[in-house]
C-alpha cells in the first residue's frame, strides 16, 4: 500500500490536474473556438504559440516561466505588487505551468471538434432565432461534447504525466509541489524500489486506462 | 410601395472573381422562383435576404420595415429577421429529436404562432416521425422536417435554397406535392432558388431570371417563359406555362378537355374533377405551325394564333417563334427553313398544332 508521503502526491497529482483542466477548458474553449473560425492572419502565429508545449523541452518553459513569474519577471512584479506574492515554488505557479503546458492537448481537440461541425449549424439556428450566445450553447456545445470529452482527458492526464515542469517551476516541497512523477524520482534516487512500483505502476495503470477510454470511445457518437 | 412590390432589395456583394449586383422589387406574396445556372448569384442573393452574407452592402425594406439600410448603419443579424429558411442539404440539427428540431425555432418566437406546429406537421405529414432522431429519416422525410420547422416560427417570409436538390427523382415527386399545398396554403411570399425548370413551372408565380450575378429579367413567370430574348437559360428547354381549368371528361374516346384564355386543348383522361385548375407545359420543340387549319391530322390540339415575334433558337437550323393565341402565349420551335418557306413574320395568322403537352400536377 502507498505511503503517507505517496498518498499526499497522488491527492496533490489529482488535484492539480483537476484544476488545471477546469482552467484548461474554461481558457481554452474561446481560443479554440477563434482559431477554428477566424481568417485572421494571426490564426498562424497563436496556434503554432499554442502548439509549442508539444515539441519544447519542458526544461525551456520551466526555465522561461521561471523567469517571467520570478521576483524580477515582469508577471512575478505584478503578483507582488497585487500581494500575492511569487508563483514559482507554489501550488499556484505549478497551476499556471501545468495550464500552459498542457495546452495544446486541450485546445487542438476542441478546435478539430469546432471545425468538423462548420458554421451550416450557427447559420440554420440563426434562421431559428437563436443568437450567437445561444446557438453556442444550445448547438455548439452538445455537437462538440465528444471533442470536450477527449480535450478533458488528454488534458488531465497530460498534466498529470508532467516532470520537467514541475520540477523547474515547482520544486520539490511536499504537499505542495511534490506530484506523483516528481516523488518517482525522488524513490528512485533514494534507492526506494519497492515504493517506486506503487507509484510507477499506477501511473501506468492509469494511463493505459485513459488510453483505452479515449480509443475505444473513438467510433461511437457522444448523443446516443 | 403596392402589395405587389412590396419587397425592396439591393444587394452588393463582390468576391474575387464574382460580384452580385441587384436591384429589385419583389412581390410581397405567392412564389418567386430565383433561377440561373449555378454560379449565377441566386443562392447568394437568397442569403443576402436572410442577412447570412456579411459581406453583403445594400437595402432591404420587407413590407414597409428596413431590414437593412448599409447607408444608415441598419443591419438586422439573422436571428432577428422574422423569416424561415430551408437549407439545400439536410440541416436537421443531429442532437435533437424531430420533435425537438420543430420546437427549436418555435420556442424562440416571441409573439402569437400564426402557424402552429401541428399545421405545420399535418401540411408536412410528418406527424409519425416525431420521435425518431434525423439519422432514422429519409432524405425527403428530413427536408420536409426541415420545411416544417422553417414554418413552425411563423415566419414572415420563407426562403428555400434548391430544398430538392440533394434528393433522387422519385423522393423529389415525393416532396413536390407538398411545396404545391404550401404555395396554395401560405399568404406569405416565398423565394424558391432551383434550376429545375420543371420544379419552377409547377411552383412559381414569379420569376427572376439572374446570371452573373445580375438580374436578366423578373415578371410573371407566363410573362418570362414566354419570352424569347432571355439567353441560354431556357433554351434548350423553352415552353409556356398555361394554367387551365378542367371543362370536360369525355368518356368514349377517355379525353379530358382543359379550357383556358384563348382555347382549350384534350388531354388523355384526368383524375381531377370538372373545375379544378391545372397548370401544363407546352414545350416549343410540341409545337408545329400551319397556315391553315389542317384536314386529316391526327394531332388533336389545333389553335388558331398570331404571330407576335421570331427569334434565333439554340441551334441555326431552328427558330423560335412566339405567338398569341387568344390571349395565351405559345412558342413555337420551327426550323429556319419553313420560317422561310411559309413566310413567318408578325401578326400573321396561324394554326398551332400541339403534339404533346405535359401537365404538371
Amino acid at each position: 500500500m502507498p505511503s503517507d508521503a505517496n498518498f499526499a502526491a497522488i491527492w496533490l497529482t489529482l488535484r492539480l490536474a483537476t484544476i488545471a483542466t477546469a482552467i484548461l477548458l474554461i481558457v481554452g474553449t474561446p481560443i479554440a473556438w477563434w482559431l477554428a473560425r477566424t481568417h485572421s492572419k494571426w490564426k498562424g502565429i497563436v496556434g503554432a504559440v499554442v502548439a509549442l508545449p508539444l515539441v519544447l523541452p519542458p526544461t525551456v518553459l520551466g526555465f522561461y516561466l521561471l523567469i517571467v513569474l520570478g521576483p524580477h519577471g515582469p508577471v512575478g512584479q505584478l503578483t507582488q505588487s497585487l500581494g500575492w506574492g511569487v508563483l514559482p515554488f507554489t501550488f499556484a505557479g505549478l497551476v499556471v505551468a501545468s495550464v500552459l503546458y498542457s495546452m495544446p492537448f486541450v485546445v487542438q481537440p476542441l478546435q478539430q471538434a469546432f471545425e468538423a461541425i462548420g458554421v451550416r449549424p450557427l447559420e440554420v439556428a440563426a434562421t431559428l432565432r437563436a443568437s450567437p450566445w445561444d446557438a453556442f450553447f444550445s448547438i455548439v456545445l452538445p455537437l462538440a461534447k465528444p471533442g470536450f470529452i477527449t480535450a478533458s482527458i488528454l488534458g488531465f492526464a497530460h498534466t498529470v504525466g508532467e516532470f520537467g515542469v514541475v520540477l523547474m517551476i515547482g520544486g520539490n516541497i511536499p504537499e505542495k509541489t511534490r506530484v506523483v512523477s516528481v516523488q518517482i524520482y525522488d524513490h528512485v534516487e533514494a534507492l526506494e524500489y519497492a515504493e517506486a512500483h506503487v507509484l510507477a505502476g499506477g501511473m501506468l495503470l492509469f494511463s493505459f486506462l485513459v488510453l483505452l477510454a479515449l480509443y475505444s470511445r473513438k467510433g461511437t457518437s457522444a448523443w446516443k | 410601395m403596392t402589395s405587389d412590390a412590396a419587397i425592396r432589395a439591393r444587394f452588393q456583394v463582390i468576391w474575387p472573381g464574382f460580384s452580385l449586383d441587384i436591384d429589385l422589387d419583389l412581390p410581397g406574396r405567392g412564389v418567386t422562383a430565383l433561377f440561373g445556372h449555378s454560379g449565377s448569384g441566386k443562392t447568394t442573393l437568397l442569403r443576402c435576404l436572410a442577412g447570412l452574407e456579411r459581406q453583403s452592402i445594400g437595402l432591404l425594406n420587407f413590407k414597409g420595415e428596413v431590414w437593412q439600410d448599409n447607408a444608415r448603419g441598419i443591419c438586422r443579424p439573422t436571428y432577428r429577421r422574422p423569416l424561415g429558411y430551408v437549407f439545400q442539404e439536410a440541416s436537421l440539427f443531429p442532437h435533437l429529436s424531430v420533435r425537438k428540431n420543430l420546437d427549436y425555432g418555435r420556442k424562440r418566437v416571441n409573439g402569437g404562432h400564426k402557424v402552429s406546429l401541428d399545421h405545420a406537421v399535418e401540411l408536412l405529414d410528418i406527424g409519425r416521425l416525431l420521435d425518431r432522431m434525423p439519422d432514422r429519416l429519409s432524405g425527403g422525410e428530413r427536408q420536409r422536417v426541415a420545411i416544417a420547422r422553417a414554418l413552425a416560427t411563423s415566419p414572415e417570409l420563407l426562403l428555400m435554397d434548391e430544398p430538392l436538390a440533394a434528393l433522387d427523382m422519385k423522393r423529389r415527386n415525393e416532396i413536390l406535392p407538398y411545396l404545391e399545398r404550401l404555395h396554395d396554403e401560405l399568404e406569405i411570399p416565398v423565394f424558391y432558388v432551383s434550376h429545375a425548370p420543371d420544379e419552377i413551372a409547377r411552383l412559381a408565380d414569379h420569376v427572376v431570371l439572374l446570371a452573373e450575378g445580375r438580374v436578366v429579367a423578373a415578371g410573371g413567370l407566363r410573362e418570362i417563359l414566354a419570352r424569347l430574348d432571355l439567353p441560354t437559360a431556357f433554351a434548350e428547354d423553352a415552353g409556356v406555362v398555361i394554367e387551365a381549368v378542367v371543362a370536360d371528361h369525355d368518356e368514349t374516346y377517355h379525353l379530358t378537355r382543359l379550357d383556358f384564355p384563348g382555347g382549350s386543348v384534350a388531354v388523355a383522361r384526368r383524375p381531377e374533377a370538372i373545375g379544378r385548375r391545372l397548370r401544363f407545359r407546352v414545350h416549343a420543340r410540341d409545337v408545329s405551325l400551319a397556315l391553315a387549319r389542317a384536314e386529316g391530322t391526327s394531332i388533336l390540339n389545333l389553335l388558331p394564333a398570331t404571330v407576335v415575334e421570331v427569334a434565333d433558337a439554340d441551334t441555326p437550323a431552328h427558330v423560335l417563334v412566339r405567338l398569341d393565341a387568344g390571349g395565351t402565349p405559345l412558342i413555337a420551335r420551327i426550323t429556319r427553313r419553313s420560317h422561310a418557306h411559309l413566310g413567318v413574320t408578325p401578326d400573321k395568322a396561324m394554326w398551332a398544332q400541339i403534339k404533346a403537352v405535359a401537365l404538371l400536377a
